[in-house]
């Protein structure tokens, strides 16, 4: 009688740790020449399109004209106002001003806000003609109190304002704006308003009778010089009537500079210098073709003029509709998109067609495992291609750009750093979900057309304006084309009238809103491949 | 008993020569026996039509501002719009029907059966123009009718100086007409290209990325000139060209030298497709 000894195989076992199972996967990658050329194409057609772009700039320069800012020397580069924060802005507002030393304060009741727009959808001339103009005011006419630094251009500043049909606001350095009481000023409902520097501070308080007062905000103006400018401004933003065209591009008919006009009474203003003359002036004027002007009776001011004191919007500003922005650069995402998708959905389909599946699962049999060690591959190869298409397409369109002397319009460093980032994690989030429809369709052609459907015609029919503006949003909101939010680098402002769209680099979701779609489609693809690969035959 | 059968098999055959009637049969054999074409056409023509509708029903104006020029609108465009979603599940049917022969290995079969490989691919391409047909006719005449529904009652109507759609009159009939013929090019260029590139995968990425490459970078391109020639060679975008019913004038290219542009992209297409076929080991 013998014992049969069982069999043991005298080769050491190999791992089957994760990282074994990350490296075979790696392996499975990288040795495929043809999805290395794609991943190279796709950085390509990213840089090459970002290229386009920037190269393919030479008419925007001379079509600018009329109110825009002026242009610097010979180049096309337009010369914006700065505001504090970098950002460029516009600042052009009639003002009637005396200087301000210390701390102080000035209050003024506005008896009445009133003004004059173009006629609406006529023919229009190069110029507004007297009387030529209907009455009503823009949303954002505005008329108030003001202490700014200077009367420069792009200075810092706070003011409480009324406007068209905003309420009260309190504004400051362009980009700030809180909401003071609401309704407009009408005869026998004016609205008192007050502002009061104390060192750096400012604060604002409105009042609907001169004696139970609301504070509106208190905001500090970092540095502000010890003499400043306080006074009653107006102000009104340019008419525009933008039509956004079925099948690509927005159309503007008609439009033109409109003008605000407000009354002001018991006009007080306190402070360490001893009260002056009132004196009018149009901030900005140099630049542009603004209308204001002033007229004083007793302790009554009637106060008229054009123009705004907020930030530029890009593509909506004169000059900054031709201006190159990253947007711009980042355009040929799509399309790296595209070549991405394709060979993630082929890591996964190419297992099923050459039947290396059954070996690989032979391999590992806890099935969930080897998805995850696909996804991160393809994740991670995908993010370094995306993170290398960007920096580069950024880098190149930006240089391009200042080497023919263009403008560009600006972006601050962490922005930039944020959309390239976002960039690669959207490179990565699609791949990862193209692995996982292909996992569970196991048809490459199949996998490949549901991606592109969900992500990139979402895209396509938002920028190329086949779809009207609010079904965009939609898609954009709710299909996984939403990763696109990543790319938007420029604030949304409420306080300027414009139209926020994909075509223009305005995304309805924010960074992470947008990314947190993406990854929720993602995820739930994840869980379907991972479901359907634990319960079929492979 | 042996006489039976020796009658039955034939001591010599003459040599069958393999003509086009046969070939296209068994093309439509192949076509016809998955269930998946079928699923294609059903989905190609629901999202046709579904899209449409959503576009118009989602369109808007201002009961001011509704005229023709204000809005920019075109009705049949809008109708029509579905052919964006559309052409997808045309494409990957045109796809499938070669990549699916190249990937099981099916095509080494037919093309012991037939030899002469440019029959094999005239035969192909004429079984999934017939489907694309077939697609296209059910798709617009389906969109046609939804967008005579809903359009009129979203401020597009005859009061506001739009043309209602219908198929009766001259521009909408080559809207309507011309949107079938585009279905039909975008079948014969995805089954060109995937005969080029032989992988299904690789051939959907390619041909949805000629689609939408030319028009998104288009929109980019603040120069005019070079705007206009990208727009007068992108496939989609000339093709497109047939839906316009207004504002003819401002199109870099009439409707049909449009459609030509997209055929000469389809022809181009399969003659690539036939080199390869006929030049390579399959």
């Amino acid at each position: 009688m013998t014992t049969m000894t069982p069999y043991r195989p005298q080769v050491e076992p190999g791992g089957d740790g994760f990282a074994q199972l990350l490296h075979a996967e790696w392996t499975k990658f990288r040795t495929v020449r043809g999805w290395l050329i794609t991943l190279l194409v796709a950085v390509l057609v990213m840089v090459g399109i970002g290229l386009l772009s920037a190269a393919g700039t030479s008419s925007g320069c001379q079509q600018v004209g009329g109110s825009g800012p002026a242009r610097s020397g010979a180049g096309c580069m337009p010369t914006f106002p700065l505001g504090p924060g970098g950002e460029p802005v516009t600042d052009s507002f009639y003002v009637v001003h005396q200087p301000l030393t210390g701390d102080g304060s000035i209050t003024v009741r506005v008896t009445s806000l009133t003004g004059q727009l173009p006629p609406a959808n006529g023919p229009q001339g190069p110029g507004p003609v007297p009387g030529d103009t209907v009455p009503g005011l823009m949303p954002w006419s505005k008329a108030g109190v003001i202490i700014k630094e200077n009367l420069n251009q792009g200075s810092p500043y706070a003011a409480l304002m009324v406007t068209g049909s905003h309420g009260v606001r309190m504004q400051w350095n362009y980009t700030g704006d809180t909401p003071g009481l609401a309704g407009t000023v009408k005869a026998g409902d004016p609205r008192w308003l007050r502002l009061t520097r104390s060192g750096d501070m400012i604060t604002g308080y409105d009042s609907a009778d001169g004696t139970h007062w609301t504070q509106v905000g208190s905001v500090t103006l970092s540095g502000l010089a010890s003499t400043v400018q306080a006074g009653m401004f107006g102000a009104s933003p340019d008419f525009t009537n933008v039509t956004q065209n079925f099948g690509g591009g927005t159309s503007q008919n008609g439009g033109g500079p409109t003008q605000a006009t407000a009354v002001f009474d018991h006009v007080t203003l306190s402070g360490g210098s001893p009260v002056g003359q009132w004196a009018g002036r149009y901030v900005g004027a140099d630049n542009g073709s603004g209308i204001g002007s002033f007229h004083q009776n007793g302790g009554r001011f009637t106060v008229t003029g054009s123009g705004d004191i907020a930030p530029i919007a890009e593509g909506h500003g004169g000059p900054a509709d031709s201006a190159q922005t990253i947007h711009d650069y980042l355009l040929g995402t799509f399309a790296a998109l595209i070549a991405l998708v394709v060979v993630a959905a082929m890591f996964m389909t190419a297992e099923y067609r050459r039947n290396l599946i059954r070996v690989t699962l032979a391999a590992s049999p806890r099935r969930g495992r080897v998805l995850a060690a696909k996804a991160i591959v393809i994740g991670a190869v995908s993010f370094v291609a995306g993170l290398v298409g960007a920096a580069a397409a950024v880098a190149i369109g930006t240089a391009v750009t200042h080497h023919r002397g263009y403008w560009e319009f600006p972006v601050s460093g962490s922005a930039e750093a944020r959309v390239i980032i976002g960039t690669a994690a959207l490179a990565a989030v699609t791949a990862v979900l193209a692995l996982a429809i292909g996992a569970m369709v196991r048809r490459s052609a199949a996998a490949v057309a549901i991606v592109i459907v969900t992500i990139v015609l979402p895209y396509f029919m938002a920028v190329a304006a086949v779809v009207p503006l609010g079904v965009a949003d939609w898609l954009l909101r709710i299909t996984p084309a939403a990763g696109f939010a990543v790319q938007g680098a420029y604030p949304q402002y409420a306080q300027v009238t414009a139209i926020y769209s994909a075509m223009s680099g305005y995304y309805p979701l924010s960074f992470l809103a947008g990314l947190a779609v993406l990854c929720a489609w993602t995820a739930a693809a994840l869980a379907g491949a991972t479901y359907l690969l634990r319960r079929r035959d492979a | 008993m042996s006489s039976v059968l020796a009658a039955r098999v034939p001591a010599r055959r003459a040599p069958v020569r393999v003509t086009l009637h046969p070939t296209l049969h068994a093309e439509w054999t192949k076509l016809r026996t998955l269930a998946s074409t079928w699923w294609l056409l059903l989905a190609a023509v629901a999202l046709t039509i579904a899209v449409g509708a959503t576009v118009g029903a989602a369109f808007q104006c201002h009961p001011s501002a509704c005229a023709p020029a204000q809005t920019g609108a075109d009705p049949a465009k809008i109708s029509f719009s579905g052919v964006y979603l559309g052409q997808v599940v045309v494409a990957l049917a045109a796809v499938l029907a070669v990549g699916g022969e190249y990937g099981t290995g099916m095509i080494r079969l037919t093309l012991t059966a037939v030899p002469r490989r440019l029959m094999v691919l005239a035969a192909k391409a004429a079984v999934v123009a017939g489907w694309a047909l077939a697609v296209g006719v059910l798709a617009v005449l389906g969109s046609a009718l939804v967008g005579r529904l809903i359009l009129p009652g979203r401020g597009l109507s005859a009061v506001n100086g739009y043309v209602v759609p219908s198929l009766t009159n001259g521009p909408d009939m080559r809207a309507a007409f011309g949107s079938v013929l585009y279905l039909v090019l975008i079948a014969l260029l995805a089954l060109g290209v995937t005969m080029a590139v032989r992988d299904s995968g690789v051939a959907i990425g390619v041909v949805l990325g000629l689609l939408y490459l030319f028009p998104i970078v288009a929109t980019v391109i603040p120069d005019h000139v070079l705007a206009r020639h990208l727009d007068q060679i992108a496939p989609m975008t000339v093709g497109l060209y047939i839906q316009a019913t207004t504002g003819l004038r401002s199109l870099p290219l009439t409707p049909w030298q449009g459609l030509g542009v997209l055929a000469l992209w389809a022809c181009g297409a399969l003659i690539l497709g036939a080199a390869v076929l006929r030049f390579r080991d399959a």
